[in-house]
């Protein structure tokens, strides 16, 4: 992160006076809060913003000391991500050895390849090697009961939890230009635009809400909610261009790309954990479930974000 | 002769490991305690009943109860396979555990009889009814064992648990265990009914831990929203 750009500076400016507001207007509320209801909305707002708070440090901090922190960071997200994902869906006894090799050798090998930035290995490794790998070592466990569901979910698991999430990393090793804020920038951009959808599709639900958009998937996703929070965040993202190399319109555009894609993301990883009964996908962070429930809008955002950026804008 | 060595001559004290244990239990289950219609007791004497499917039963269940409760908690293990080696005597001192015979049963080596004194000495017991671990999730039939020691001490509490995702972090048959989220869902305490019979009993404890699957967390349950 380039401490001495005037960018870096807005930017530190408005997370943490936004963050400040929030848990003082959390403050006078639960101050003003008379009825058991009300009360229990205000508790679950702070709690909300003090998980921010967690969320937004680990960030910075991470961003601060550079690519070595960031891909630490990410990786330990993605552990943990794939702890959930693994725990909700069932596999048996005899994908005893396929985990083991997720969690031990798969994982942690492409986060040394975010750090070692072999581009080559690191977009093939999961997809080709680890696909690969996985039923193989299911089948030496003899057990043909669902071995297509089951080779499929630790499948996905590694795919979602640890190829999407490890781009997020690797974004950093992209030579776009310029980045008036140093390569902290992209990574920034994405996440606060894809989270900040999120909240913005929150929020205007809150206030506006009534078609829901796939009831069954998530009863609280309205179209109304969707409209405006995606149009809210893309224009946030227009004003956020100087984080990118894009230009005001390219950075919009690329904004709406990333609340579509992270919509997705959050409706599909909705679907997996309805079809297993469940609401959220763990108990890690108070008011927002799991970490999968945090992170589940960027899975699918972050890859298509890094390749637009290679693609477009990177230079070799 | 220095007065250190004397105090190796002695058998190692594995009780001072007992905090590391539970540290490393809680760490490599990530397990989190739920209490259904149930209260967590120092002062009763209790058998903690659960389903059976990995080494890590017992210690998961022995560290997910409160200290005070734990330091009068004994699991229950069979003696032909924990006593084997000294590591695995070891181990099983640790956590405080209690041996019994599962087979060539005397009068004189008869395990609901020892299962009884301790609890008369004032120990709850873990206990693992279907007597060996079973394979992905399935709860097997339970043995006698219970219904005994419950004919035995009949105003002990008979406490139903109910063990998630145990059997695939470390399931039968492997070494390495491998880090998912596990739970631990403590149900009402039962009673044995006057003229109970066997099987009937039996059939009711397994229900009663097969009943708490519903309430692991992140379940949705209809209150929740």
């Amino acid at each position: 992160m380039n401490w001495s750009s005037p960018v870096t500076h807005h930017v530190l400016l408005v997370v943490f006076g936004v963050l400040g507001i929030s848990s003082l207007i959390g403050l006078i509320l639960s101050k003003r809060a008379t009825t058991d209801a009300g009360r229990a909305t205000v508790a679950n707002l702070n709690a909300r913003t003090n998980s921010w708070w967690v969320m937004v440090l680990v960030i910075f901090s991470a961003l601060a000391l550079g690519s070595i922190g960031t891909t630490i960071i990410f990786a330990l997200v993605s552990f943990l991500a794939l702890r959930e994902f693994l725990t909700v869906t069932p596999t048996r006894s005899a994908d005893h050895a396929a985990l083991f090799v997720s969690f031990f050798m798969v994982l942690p090998y492409q986060f040394w390849l975010v750090h070692t930035q072999w581009y080559g290995m690191f977009v093939i490794m999961i997809p080709v090697y680890a696909f690969v790998l996985i039923p193989m070592l299911a089948t030496l466990g003899g057990d043909v009961t669902d071995f297509l569901e089951r080779s499929a979910r630790t499948q996905w698991g590694l795919m979602v939890c640890v190829y999407f999430i490890s781009h997020i990393p690797m974004l950093m090793s992209l030579k776009v230009e310029p980045l008036r804020m140093g390569p902290a920038g992209p990574v920034l951009f994405l996440i606060a635009v894809t989270q900040g959808s999120d909240v913005f599709q929150y929020v205007w639900g809150k206030l506006c809400g009534k078609r829901p958009i796939v009831p069954k998937l998530s009863p609280k996703k309205t179209v109304e909610g969707f409209v405006g929070g995606v149009l809210t965040a893309s224009v946030v993202g227009a004003c956020m261009f100087r984080l990118t190399p894009f230009n005001p319109w390219q950075a919009g555009l690329v904004a709406l790309l990333l609340c579509i894609t992270g919509f997705f993301g959050g409706l599909v990883m909705s679907a997996i954990k309805r079809a297993r009964g469940i609401k959220d996908w763990g108990t890690l962070i108070e008011g927002h479930g799991g970490m999968m429930d945090r992170i589940d809008s960027l899975c699918f955002s972050a890859p298509v974000y890094f390749h637009v950026l290679r693609y477009f804008f990177a230079k070799d | 002769m220095a007065g250190w060595l004397t105090t190796l001559r002695h058998p190692i004290d594995y009780r001072m490991l007992r905090p590391l244990a539970v540290t490393l239990t809680r760490l490599i289950t990530g397990a989190n305690a739920t209490w259904v219609n149930c209260e967590p007791r120092a002062d009763r004497v209790r058998v903690y009943f659960a389903n059976h499917g990995s080494h890590l039963d017992f210690a998961t269940l022995w560290a997910a109860l409160p200290g005070d409760v734990r330091d009068k908690t004994r699991p229950v293990a069979a003696r032909d396979y924990w006593g084997r080696t000294r590591l695995s005597r070891a181990t099983i001192n640790v956590f405080n555990g209690l041996l019994i015979a599962r087979e060539g049963i005397t009068r004189r080596d008869n395990p609901i009889e020892q299962m009884a004194e301790a609890m008369r000495a004032g120990h709850s017991l873990i206990l693992f009814p279907e007597g060996t671990r079973s394979r992905d999730g399935v709860i097997g039939e339970f043995k006698a064992g219970l219904y005994h020691l419950a004919s035995k001490v009949p105003d002990a509490e008979l406490v139903p648990v109910y063990l998630q995702n145990l059997n695939r972090i470390l399931p039968k048959g492997h070494l390495l265990p491998i880090p998912l989220i596990s739970s631990v869902v403590f149900g009402a305490p039962m009673l044995m009914e006057a003229g109970e019979r066997k099987h009937d009993f039996l059939a009711r404890a397994k229900q009663s831990v097969m009943n708490l699957m519903a309430h692991t967390p992140g379940t949705s349950t209809p209150q929740s929203s």
